[in-house]
This record gives structure tokens, C-alpha cells and sequence, in this order.
């Protein structure tokens, strides 16, 4: 897998907006194909983007995003799976939808798509799966409970996944974005991501740069030998 | 969607031809006795994962057909279907016979 110089066929969770849409525009400068998903209509205009309006936890819509990926390509080289939902909330005051929306997304929609990813995988002398935590894990942040326990999962899912699936040359890991100027964290009170951003070792808030740079790493053809692992930024 | 037996087989035993076409060591056997997994199997256990996505691959391809065959039902059954290329068969003609495309 040479990122530079081979194209790749990447499919990228939640590109309508914010990260996700920064790293399907970052690699398709590179000249690779994306595939992108969202419950919106395409936020990128492309000839080598493919855009599927969905719910990416609904089993049957994402098996025919992927039925349409091994029908156009017979493979796929790379999963990034960005799509994610946040409630920040102090627990006495989430909702159980609340709960079972988090969670559907987090972390059944990020299972779906590795497992789906790991069959069209197979098939490619090797893949990458890049899942997405949050430094809401390693600081245990007060209001984030639902949120930081899914993210949770996302990273025990990784580090398993990343066992059954180096059977078949696919590398499994995660990384976890500090706070990222992005609707994610617009309702958040300007004081608490302060707050956040003091328990960093890096006290600032995270770019699109620094995510595409973790992403660019655990693609590239030597991190063949990195699996399992989840990269925090800002020094979590 | 109603199969005969045959047409199963045949389904499975592309499927082992695809796992034949990149195997370095012995050669599997298309034969209904062929074992699935244990140790009179030739398979480990990534070709079995392997040869049960190739054959949901190719229901989806030629029949249109969305199947998981590792589902909760075939895990649990008493007499696992996929002892042999012959309880694999029988299996999924009995399943997809009612099974929803």
C-alpha cells in the first residue's frame, strides 16, 4: 500500500461536514478514491467521489454501500470511520434515546463498517481500518459519561479487532482528537473546553492537520507493522 | 428462494476454487465429504471464514440474495452445519428456501 504514489479506494464515515469532510478532501488531492456516507445529501462535488445518503447503522443500507464498493473496485484499501454523535449531559439528566443513539452510531455503526470493510479487505494484499476515540476516555470527563463509554468500546473493538483481523493483513487502530472546532462541540460552554484543553499536555484545541496527519501515518505502507494501538492527541 | 441440493453444491465448491486458486499447500477437495473444520479438515479457520464470505458473495452476485450464513440459529444448532461440505449444503437449501432476498 503506497499512499503516495497508488491509488487507493478509502471510504470515509460522516463526510458531510467537519473532519470527515476535511480527509475525503485531503485524500482525494492525493488522487485517491473515496467513498463517503452521510444521512445528508454530498457536501464534495468530485469525479472520484462516490457519496451514499444513509444511516450508518442501518445493516441493510450499509451492505449495499458495500455490495456497491466490491462491484465497482472487487476491494477496498482503506476504512476511516469518523462518523460519530456527542451528549454532553451530566448522567442523571440523559435521556435513554440518548443513550441508544450514541451508541448505535459510536459504536454498532463502527463495528458494522470495520467488519463489512474487513471482507472487501481480504481480497487486497493488505488494509487499513482507522477508528475514531476521544481524549474524553483518558481524562474520564464529568458530563461526558454516555459519550466517553462509547468511545470506550471503540477502542476494546480496536485493539480485538486488531487480533482477528492480522490474519488477513489489515491493521486495526484508533486515534483520539482532542476538541476540534466542529459542530460536535458547539453546544459545549466555552469554560469547559478550557477546562479540557488545561489537562492537555498541549493546550489548544486540535486542527483538521493533526487528524489527517494521524490518519496519513497509520495508512502509509510501513505502519504495516502498527496495529491495535490508539494515538491521543494534544499529549491525553 | 427454492435451490435443489446440487445447485448448493456447486455454489460451494466455487467457493473452494477460489480458496484453491491462492493455497500453496494440499489442494481441498470438492467432495461432500470434505470436512470444514476440525482435524480431518483441510481448512483453518481463516479459510473457512474465507469460503463462507465467498459463498454469501456469490448469492448476492447471481441470485440477489443477502445472507448471513454464520447467524445465530446455524451457531447454536446441535449438529453444526459446517462440519462437512454436505451439512453446509443441506443448511443453506433448507434456509434460503425461506429466507428473505
Amino acid at each position: 500500500m503506497d499512499t503516495s504514489n497508488s491509488t487507493l479506494v478509502i471510504l470515509i464515515t460522516g463526510t458531510s461536514k467537519g473532519i470527515g469532510l476535511a480527509l475525503a478532501e485531503h485524500y482525494l488531492k492525493l488522487g485517491h478514491v473515496v467513498y463517503g456516507c452521510s444521512r445528508s445529501e454530498a457536501a464534495i462535488d468530485h469525479d472520484a467521489y462516490y457519496h451514499f445518503a444513509l444511516d450508518v447503522s442501518d445493516e441493510k443500507q450499509v451492505k449495499s454501500l458495500f455490495s456497491a464498493i466490491r462491484k465497482q473496485h472487487k476491494g477496498l484499501d482503506v476504512l476511516i470511520n469518523n462518523a460519530g454523535v456527542a451528549a454532553m449531559n451530566h448522567a442523571m439528566l440523559t435521556p435513554m434515546d440518548t443513550v441508544e443513539k450514541i451508541f448505535n452510531v459510536n459504536v454498532f455503526a463502527s463495528f458494522l463498517f470495520c467488519r463489512e470493510a474487513v471482507k472487501l479487505m481480504r481480497k487486497r494484499p493488505s488494509g487499513r481500518i482507522v477508528n475514531f476515540s476521544t481524549v474524553a476516555v483518558s481524562f474520564s470527563l464529568a458530563g461526558e459519561a454516555i459519550y466517553a463509554a462509547s468511545k470506550s468500546a471503540v477502542e476494546t473493538l480496536t485493539r480485538v479487532l486488531a487480533k482477528e483481523f492480522a490474519e488477513f493483513n489489515v491493521t486495526v487502530n484508533a486515534i483520539g482528537p482532542t476538541p476540534v472546532q466542529t459542530d460536535l462541540i458547539r453546544n459545549v460552554p466555552d469554560d469547559k473546553i478550557e477546562q479540557l484543553l488545561s489537562q492537555q499536555s498541549i493546550k489548544r484545541l486540535g486542527e483538521f492537520a493533526d487528524v489527517i496527519n494521524v490518519t496519513d501515518f497509520y495508512i502509509q505502507p510501513s505502519s504495516d507493522f502498527i496495529t491495535g494501538q490508539v494515538m491521543y492527541l494534544g499529549g491525553a | 428462494m427454492i435451490f435443489e441440493n446440487n445447485q448448493i453444491q456447486t455454489l460451494i465448491f466455487q467457493a473452494i476454487d477460489e480458496l484453491n486458486a491462492l493455497r500453496e499447500e494440499e489442494l481441498i477437495d470438492k467432495s461432500p465429504s470434505t470436512a470444514l473444520y476440525g482435524q480431518a479438515s483441510p481448512l483453518d479457520s481463516v479459510d473457512l471464514v474465507n469460503l463462507l464470505l465467498s459463498i454469501e458473495e456469490f448469492l448476492e452476485d447471481e441470485f440477489d440474495i443477502s445472507f448471513t450464513i454464520a447467524n445465530e440459529k446455524a451457531m447454536s444448532l446441535k449438529n453444526s452445519p459446517f462440519k462437512s461440505v454436505a451439512s453446509l449444503t443441506d443448511y443453506l437449501t433448507t434456509e434460503l428456501a425461506t429466507a428473505d432476498s
